[in-house]
């Protein structure tokens, strides 16, 4: 008798004996949601967006052929950052109070977030303001306002885009649809708030840091 | 190979509970694929879609081969050669792969993996309906593309659209504007699948179903979904700065005011070369799928081919350069793209060497979608060597746009990919309709397509050897070029014939084809498993797996796989 012929008779027996069950199943079965998978891709395909612009705001530092350049007009928008990146605090102590069930808690907290994401749009636009009416300086003067407004706008895009999800589930928790079973989600929206200041440290350094030297 | 087996599939419902099918009035049926948020209709709606584009682009291919038939021929103008040039290219790739790949794997992956639909099927309606409109925008640019002044038509600038060709003063009128905007659609729709395509493969496979259980197609569609995740964005951004300089005066690609073109290059090949691997790892998916299956064997080296397209998405994130050798990049740069291109080459041999393995010892079955795997394995095998050869720099600086590169990378997107989506298409189709395509058809379509593709892209390589240049709109006689030139055209004929057998087997099976039964192949994986046609909820009860091959372990509970897993 072969091995082969050998290891088939011993399967067989086997299977007669009815002692070869398949490996058990994790019961529950329990995967990650599909809103965290689902987040964790839109912010890899989102950095992926950034990482673009930043690299054409590096490649043309220096390279504008009219002023007015960078490190003559721009300040640093301390306040703004200051506020933004507060809000990530807010944002996940928010997110925090609501899985704990603490409703009221958690409106307070999301207010704030709101307000100071609204007061980083206000600060952006003075900023804009400023910029454009008293320095001259626009997105058609020179290379450095192209890749400024751009860089600098495709963000405050984003902070629009947020403060606006923000406002929705303000105005839900306002009318009282807003309850513990819907934490993850809030959790998710939290992820996404906490990429775009991520994303203002990038573009803080790149554009008032080294870009402004 | 097909059996009556239907006893034996707990996990299944009856083919004649959707069998059922009531004639609604045409305005419901409509109403019904518009609205739909089903993976398996979006999935169809995608692939029908993008053969329909299909046949449109190579008309316009068939077009660009007769002018070039015979040297100094009239038949289309320069400008109307350049606007048939550049839809075929955008087209192929935007409006034809992307969508019949990403239809395939929206339909396979949640049958596959044991699950009622995508993780988000809404995302998926709309990200095919961005797509759909994004589509019409590119052809509709033959009527808009004029604009107030009267001036372009169909975009002229070729699929790259390199600037500063199209900034305002050199692409006057709105055909680059429909170019931007219709691609920035797509792409958007694209990216939108991805996440989706992701999301559903981690968090909705069936019990059972650890990430080392799921089918090599379902993998390859998560590297797929990855690159594009990551590949697409810079296309987008690129081509949102680009419309910034061309509407708000912005400077990124306007050499006058110290912008770079060489930046677009850059930005678009970081997208471009990704691009070719999004189009050819589904390639690779369906081979993995049906080389088995008509093999009778298990697929050699489960993991190592997992690794190795893991291994092939990461490395295609770091070769776009080797576009760009003739631009003149530094000596650095220079060999660090030959190398990086070079390094591609290891996985993929891998991944040949895995399917050649498979097929050893087995008992091939050669039905049409065996048929067209073989021929893709050999055609990709060439492709490969002609792209081994193009990134060596110099040999790249010799040949740069001349018809050998067309040649290559058609042998990559015909040879490769399109060989596979006619597998795929006999391989799933009696899956999606419950009808065989004909076996006598399918060897028609086989040889007159196999015949016609080698007649024009062999025939092309040599073309591009004697020097003839890409992207012009006709040639001289006399210099050695008409002989490869008409064969190249006469192949075309073949392959149009060939797509003729083609669309009369789908239109005749649809109406009378044989019966398919929900296991046709006697193949292994979850899809086979439910009915054909699988009702909307896909399986009545979810199924619970133990192997790579679930429905092994249900035909043959005496030996399952799972005993060797």
């Amino acid at each position: 008798m072969s091995s082969g012929e050998r290891t088939a008779e011993f399967l067989k027996l086997d299977v007669v004996a009815g002692s070869i069950s398949p490996p058990a199943i994790p019961d529950p079965w329990v995967l990650p949601s599909r809103g965290r998978t689902g987040m964790i891709a839109l912010i890899a395909t989102e950095t992926a967006f950034f990482t673009i612009f930043v690299t054409a705001y590096v490649f043309y530092i220096g390279k504008s052929l009219t002023p007015p350049y960078p490190h003559d007009v721009l300040s640093y928008p301390l306040f703004n950052t200051v506020c933004l990146l507060s809000s990530s605090l807010t944002i996940a102590l928010a997110s925090r109070a609501l899985s704990s069930g603490l409703i009221r808690r958690f409106a307070i907290l999301w207010f704030i977030t709101w307000a100071l994401g609204v007061e980083f749009l206000i600060g952006t636009g003075l900023e804009w303001h400023r910029l454009i009416y008293h320095v001259g300086l626009t997105i058609r003067t020179n290379l450095f306002g192209t890749t400024y407004y751009s860089l600098v706008g495709l963000h405050a895009v984003h902070v629009t885009i947020g403060s606006l999800a923000i406002a929705l589930v303000m105005t839900l928790t306002l009318a009282g649809a807003v309850t513990q079973e819907h934490a993850e989600r809030i959790e998710m929206l939290s992820w996404y708030w906490h990429f775009v200041d991520a994303v203002w440290i990038v573009v803080f350094l790149t554009v008032y840091v080294i870009g402004a030297r | 190979m097909a059996g009556s087996i239907d006893d034996r599939f707990p996990l299944s419902v009856r083919d004649s509970e959707t069998a059922s099918a009531v004639a609604l009035p045409l305005a419901s049926r409509l109403h019904e694929w518009v609205t739909t948020v089903d993976h398996k209709k979006l999935g169809l709606m995608y692939i029908g879609g993008g053969l329909v584009f299909f046949l449109v682009a190579g008309l316009q291919a068939a077009t660009i081969r007769l002018q070039l038939a015979v040297p100094n021929a009239g038949i289309v103008s320069p400008q109307v050669f350049n606007r048939l040039l550049t839809l075929h290219g955008t087209a192929m790739v935007f409006l034809v792969g992307m969508p019949i790949l990403t239809g395939f794997f929206n339909y396979l992956v949640p049958l596959m993996i044991g699950a009622r639909d995508l993780a988000f099927p809404r995302l998926n309606a709309f990200g095919f309906w961005l797509w759909f409109f994004g589509s019409l925008l590119l052809y509709f640019s033959y009527i808009g593309g004029g604009g107030m002044e009267g001036a372009g038509s169909a975009p002229a600038v070729g699929w790259f659209a390199y600037a500063p060709l199209t900034e305002t003063p050199f692409s006057r009128g709105h055909s680059t504007d429909y170019w931007i905007l219709s691609i920035l659609l797509a792409s958007v729709g694209s990216t939108a699948t991805a996440i989706n395509l992701i999301a559903t493969a981690f968090s909705m496979r069936c019990p059972g179903m650890t990430l080392n259980k799921m089918p090599v197609l379902v993998w390859l569609a998560v590297v797929d979904a990855g690159l594009m995740l990551v590949a697409l964005p810079p296309l987008s951004a690129a081509q949102i700065m680009l419309l910034l300089d061309r509407y708000l005066g912005a400077h990124f690609f306007d050499t006058q005011a110290g912008g770079s073109a060489l930046l677009w290059q850059h930005f678009f090949w970081i997208f471009g070369h990704p691009e070719v691997y999004v189009l050819v790892i589904p390639a690779f998916a369906f081979a993995s799928e049906i080389i088995p299956v008509f093999s009778r064997k298990v697929i050699f080296g489960y993991e190592v081919m997992v690794a190795a397209s893991c291994a092939i998405g990461f490395i295609s994130l770091g070769v776009w350069a080797h576009h760009m050798f003739s631009v003149g990049l530094t000596p650095a740069g220079n060999a660090f793209f030959v190398t990086s291109t070079m390094l591609v080459s290891i996985p993929t041999g891998i991944k040949i060497f895995n399917w050649l393995g498979t097929m050893w010892g087995g008992r091939i079955h050669l039905r049409t979608p065996m048929l067209f795997a073989i021929a893709f394995l050999f055609q990709f095998l060439i492709a490969g060597l002609t792209g081994i050869m193009l990134g060596v720099a110099p040999f790249c600086w010799q040949l740069t746009d001349t018809y050998f590169v067309v040649a290559h990378f058609h042998y990559v997107l015909i040879g490769a990919i399109l060989f596979m989506i006619f597998a795929a298409i006999y391989y799933w189709f009696p899956k999606a309709t419950g009808r065989m395509l004909d076996e006598r058809l399918g060897l028609w379509h086989f040889w007159l397509f196999l015949i016609g593709f080698h007649l024009t892209f062999d025939t092309l390589h040599f073309a591009g050897l004697a020097g003839m240049p890409r992207r012009i709109y006709t040639y001289q006689a006399g210099r050695g070029l008409e002989s490869f030139n008409l064969i190249a055209s006469v192949g075309v004929l073949f392959q149009a014939l060939g797509m003729i057998v083609f669309v009369f087997d789908i239109v005749r099976s649809l109406q009378s084809g044989k019966l398919a039964g929900k296991d046709p192949w006697d193949a292994w994986t979850l899809e086979w498993s439910t009915a054909s046609p699988p009702p909307e909820y896909n399986f009545e009860e979810v199924p619970r797996v133990h192997s790579r091959r679930p429905l092994w372990d249900l035909k043959h509970p005496e030996d399952p796989d799972w005993k060797y897993e």
